[in-house]
This record gives C-alpha cells, sequence and structure tokens, in this order.
C-alpha cells in the first residue's frame, strides 16, 4: 500500500509546481527572503544581536510552516478526495498518509534554508541536533493524526476549513516563533499553555544547539496522547460515514 | 476483501442481507422543503431521522444473494437505486442497517478514467491506476507490455497525457481498466470504447474480461446488453428489490411496466 499512498503523493507535488522553472524550490525561495526580512527588521525591534535572532527565527518558521499545514490543509483531505471515495474503497489512511508524505517532501526542501543560515552564521549545533529526529517524528505523528481528525469534521461541516484558517494566523502571533519565550517574563503561561509551543521546541532547540527540556517533553506526550484518543475515538465512531459527508 | 461477517449460504460470493441505506441532505434542512419534495418523483423515498434531518432512503430492505457463474443485471428507473446499490456492493458506503457480505477480489468499474493525472506520462498512470486497482508493483510490470501493446499509443506513452486525444485517452484508460482478472465485477453501465478501428479488439477484449469474472453486476438501461451478457436479473424499484428473475421475465416485465 505505500507505494500508492507515495505515488499519489509525489503526483500531488509535481502537479503544483509541472512546468515551472524552480519547482517546490519557489516556497524555498519565498521562505528565505521572509527569514532575511523578518529576521534583520525584529532583530533590530528587540534589539537582539542578529547572529543569535535569526537562527532561532528560521527554524522556528521552518517548524510552524510544517506544522500549520497539517491544520490548513486537513479541510481538503476527504472533500478532496471525494472522485476516489466514492468510486473505490481504498482504506481511509491512504489519505492521511499521501498528504503527510507530500506535506513532509516539501518540507525537506524548505529545510535547505536552516543550512544556509549554519554556514552564513558560522554555527554548528553538535551532536544534540540529532535529537531533532524524534522531535520530528511526533510532530509528524501529531499532524497526521489532526489532519485525519480535521478531514472528518470539515467533510461533514463545511465552515471548519475556514474557522481554521483564522485561528492558525493568530496562533502564529501568540506563538514563540517571531519572538523569544524569555520575553514573556512573569507571564510565561503564554508559552508554557501553548501546544503549538512544546512542539515546535522539541524540534527547535535541538537544532539550535540546546535540549528541550522535560517540561516540553512531557507536553508534547501529552498532547499526542489526547490527540490519539480523541482522534482515534472519532475515527472509530465515524469512519463508516466518510463516504457519506464528502 | 471481506466487509462483515463470515456466515456465507451456500455458496454466495456476493450477499446482502436487508440492507438499507439512507443520505442525509445537510443543505436542506428546511420544512417546507421536505414537504414539497416529500413522496414525489421516481426516486428513492425522502424522510426525516432522529435528528429531524431530512434523508434519502436510497435502499431499503435490500436482500440478495449471488454465487459464481451468475450474470447479473440490475434495471430500473433513474434513481431506482441502482448505483447505490452498486456502491454497497463495492464496500463503499457502508449500509446503515443490515450486512453485506463478498467473498473475493472486488472490481468496480464505475468510472475508469478515475486516478488518470493529466500531468504524468502514460506509463506512469499505468501504474497509478494498477496501484489504486490493489495490484503490486511486480503484477503491473508484468502485465505492462500487454497493455502497452493493447494501448498502440506507442512513443506516446512518454509525454504527458494531458496532450492525449480523447481517443488516445479512451485506449489508454480503457486498456488498464481491462488488463487484471477480475473476480467479482461491479459496472455501472457498459463501458464503451474509442473510434471505430478501436472498437472491434475492443469489444473482443471486453468480452474476455466479463467472462473471467466469477460474477457480474451490471446496471444498465440498455436492454440488449443487459440481455445479451446477463442470464439473472434484479429489478430495483424506489430503492427496494421490485423482482428478481431470469434477464428475459425482468426486462419484458420492466418494459410493460414502463409503457404503462
Amino acid at each position: 500500500m505505500w507505494h500508492l499512498w507515495a505515488t499519489l503523493g509525489w503526483n500531488d507535488i509535481l502537479q503544483r509546481y509541472r512546468r515551472s522553472l524552480l519547482g517546490p524550490f519557489w516556497l524555498t525561495a519565498s521562505m528565505a527572503i521572509m527569514v532575511v526580512a523578518l529576521g534583520v527588521v525584529y532583530a533590530e525591534l528587540f534589539k537582539m544581536p542578529i547572529d543569535e535572532f535569526l537562527p532561532f527565527l528560521c527554524v522556528g518558521l521552518l517548524i510552524w510552516t510544517f506544522l500549520s499545514s497539517f491544520l490548513t490543509e486537513g479541510g481538503g483531505l476527504f472533500t478532496s478526495a471525494e472522485s476516489y471515495i466514492k468510486q473505490i474503497r481504498l482504506p481511509f489512511t491512504v489519505y492521511v498518509l499521501r498528504s503527510t508524505w507530500s506535506k513532509l517532501v516539501i518540507f525537506a526542501h524548505n529545510f535547505v534554508i536552516y543550512f544556509g543560515v549554519l554556514l552564513y552564521f558560522q554555527i554548528w549545533p553538535g551532536p544534540v541536533m540529532l535529537l531533532a529526529i524524534p522531535g520530528l517524528f511526533f510532530i509528524v505523528l501529531n499532524g497526521a493524526l489532526a489532519t485525519l481528525f480535521i478531514g472528518m469534521l470539515s467533510a461533514r461541516f463545511r465552515d471548519i476549513p475556514q474557522l481554521i484558517n483564522s485561528v492558525v494566523q493568530i496562533v502564529f502571533f501568540v506563538t514563540p516563533i517571531f519572538w523569544k519565550p524569555e520575553l514573556l517574563k512573569s507571564r510565561s503561561y503564554i508559552a508554557d499553555l501553548n501546544p503549538f509551543y512544546h512542539l515546535i521546541e522539541i524540534v527547535r532547540a535541538p537544532l539550535l544547539g540546546t535540549t528541550p527540556s522535560m517540561k516540553n517533553y512531557a507536553a508534547v506526550l501529552l498532547i499526542t496522547i489526547i490527540n490519539l484518543g480523541v482522534g482515534g475515538a472519532f475515527f472509530i465512531r465515524f469512519r463508516s460515514r466518510i463516504s457519506y459527508w464528502v | 476483501m471481506q466487509i462483515a461477517g463470515n456466515t456465507f449460504t451456500d455458496e454466495a460470493l456476493l450477499e446482502l442481507e436487508k440492507v438499507s441505506i439512507s443520505f442525509p441532505i445537510y443543505h436542506g434542512g428546511s420544512r417546507s422543503l421536505k414537504k414539497s419534495l416529500l413522496f414525489r418523483g421516481s426516486g428513492g423515498q425522502l424522510a426525516s431521522d432522529a435528528n429531524q434531518r431530512i434523508t434519502v432512503e436510497a435502499l431499503r430492505d435490500v436482500s440478495l444473494s449471488f454465487r459464481a457463474g451468475d450474470r447479473v443485471a440490475l434495471v430500473g428507473s433513474n434513481g431506482a437505486g441502482k448505483t447505490t446499490l452498486l456502491r454497497a456492493m463495492a464496500g463503499i458506503y457502508e449500509p446503515v442497517a443490515g450486512v453485506v457480505r463478498t467473498r473475493g477480489r472486488i472490481s468496480p468499474m464505475f468510472d475508469i478514467s478515475l486516478g488518470i493525472d493529466g500531468e504524468v506520462n502514460g506509463y506512469d498512470n499505468i501504474r497509478l491506476r494498477g496501484l489504486i486497482l490493489g495490484l503490486t508493483s511486480q503484477e503491473i510490470e508484468e502485465q505492462m507490455p500487454s497493455i502497452v501493446a493493447f494501448t498502440e499509443l506507442g512513443d506516446y506513452l512518454d509525454i504527458p497525457v494531458r496532450t492525449y486525444s480523447s481517443g488516445m485517452m479512451t485506449r489508454l484508460t480503457f486498456a488498464i481498466a481491462t488488463c487484471f482478472a477480475p473476480e467479482i465485477l461491479l459496472m455501472d453501465e457498459w463501458i464503451v470504447a474509442g473510434d471505430a478501428g478501436f472498437l472491434s479488439k475492443a469489444q473482443h477484449r471486453i468480452e474476455s474480461f466479463v467472462e473471467s469474472a466469477n460474477v457480474l453486476v451490471l446496471a444498465s438501461h440498455s436492454p440488449d446488453i443487459c440481455k445479451r451478457w446477463c442470464n439473472k436479473a434484479v429489478w430495483m424499484d424506489k430503492g427496494q428489490v421490485r423482482a428478481t428473475g431470469t434477464v428475459d421475465e425482468m426486462i419484458d416485465a420492466y418494459t410493460v411496466d414502463k409503457a404503462l
């Protein structure tokens, strides 16, 4: 079965960038420009050394873009596959894996920027960066569960994708991505209560050469359990209704 | 693929037991709409479920059983539930009540162009389509030469299929759709393929394709096609089985009824 979702996911990417010169590197290019522009401006605003702020912003944005695409694109997971769902019985996981795979491929394209930043600022995080791999695993797992849940919910209630788009935009500003969590001082609960902060931190910290805190890991574990429980229960209960909803 | 249970009566390969399917209509909540539509038209019955949502009862209490060698025609007017019945057999719609039991690979042939991606070339489309039908990569590669030969598309298979003419596209989809051995074959209308030159060749291929199936269920509005390919028939009317019997009996009864 992996052959099918891998092919479908790959074709999704090809379809989007077919016949454009840069292909998926368009995303990389626009992301790179955003990192540099925001990095220079906000380093100045926050009065922070650029060689500290820009790598932080870069990694944060990369992970956030990856993570938030699960939420914003989840709405179309089943509705856009209507022709498949109504013609042939395939396991619904095929659709989840297909979209997860294409998001991972795009993330890999964007990730090139990280190495560019490392080179430019002459930073080397050391072996601790390997901790980013299990972190990424948790992001993918939670992302896939979230798309499944959102995909089902959106198939039934067509307002959900709009709602999520506006919520995601707000979450971007309240999550420590282009500002450092230390700036919160006495109101650190703003970051601590934000699940996205912990998910981002378990990948961002290793990539910047520090170990994520136990608090981060505990929070991610809790998020994963809730996600598995709620998403799993919802899927088991309503799986058979998906083809009626789309 | 098995949908539920393990208890087969005799050697039934495909069995439906008191299957009911109803579609909720999420956009039509108003009562006046419900009143104005209720019991109109030839289609399924409108009703409302426990949550006061309007639902269309597409199938009601359908019990059928088919064994190896059965060639079944589904006849009935538009909206009688033929397509829904086929989709229930294919496991696409899980019944609201009742069970569908199947033994053997289900091969639905509803839309033979499903999964065709205009941006990739002919070969990759053959592979993709094969994967959707549940073939392994190895099986697909084994079938590849015969599919390629049948399409007669030659070098065109190397370029994206969006550049194909509709006739070329038909050749490709038809060749892929008929390249594997079906077990329980479900067809919504007979497949017609392409230009005159290709037609006789296609005709030959579809004949051997259909003959290789253990069970054929074919929904068609053409009495000739039903009589030619089927030995049994199920007459669907307003989501219910009105009668079953030999194909000749059913077609005659249905034609008489329609003329009244």
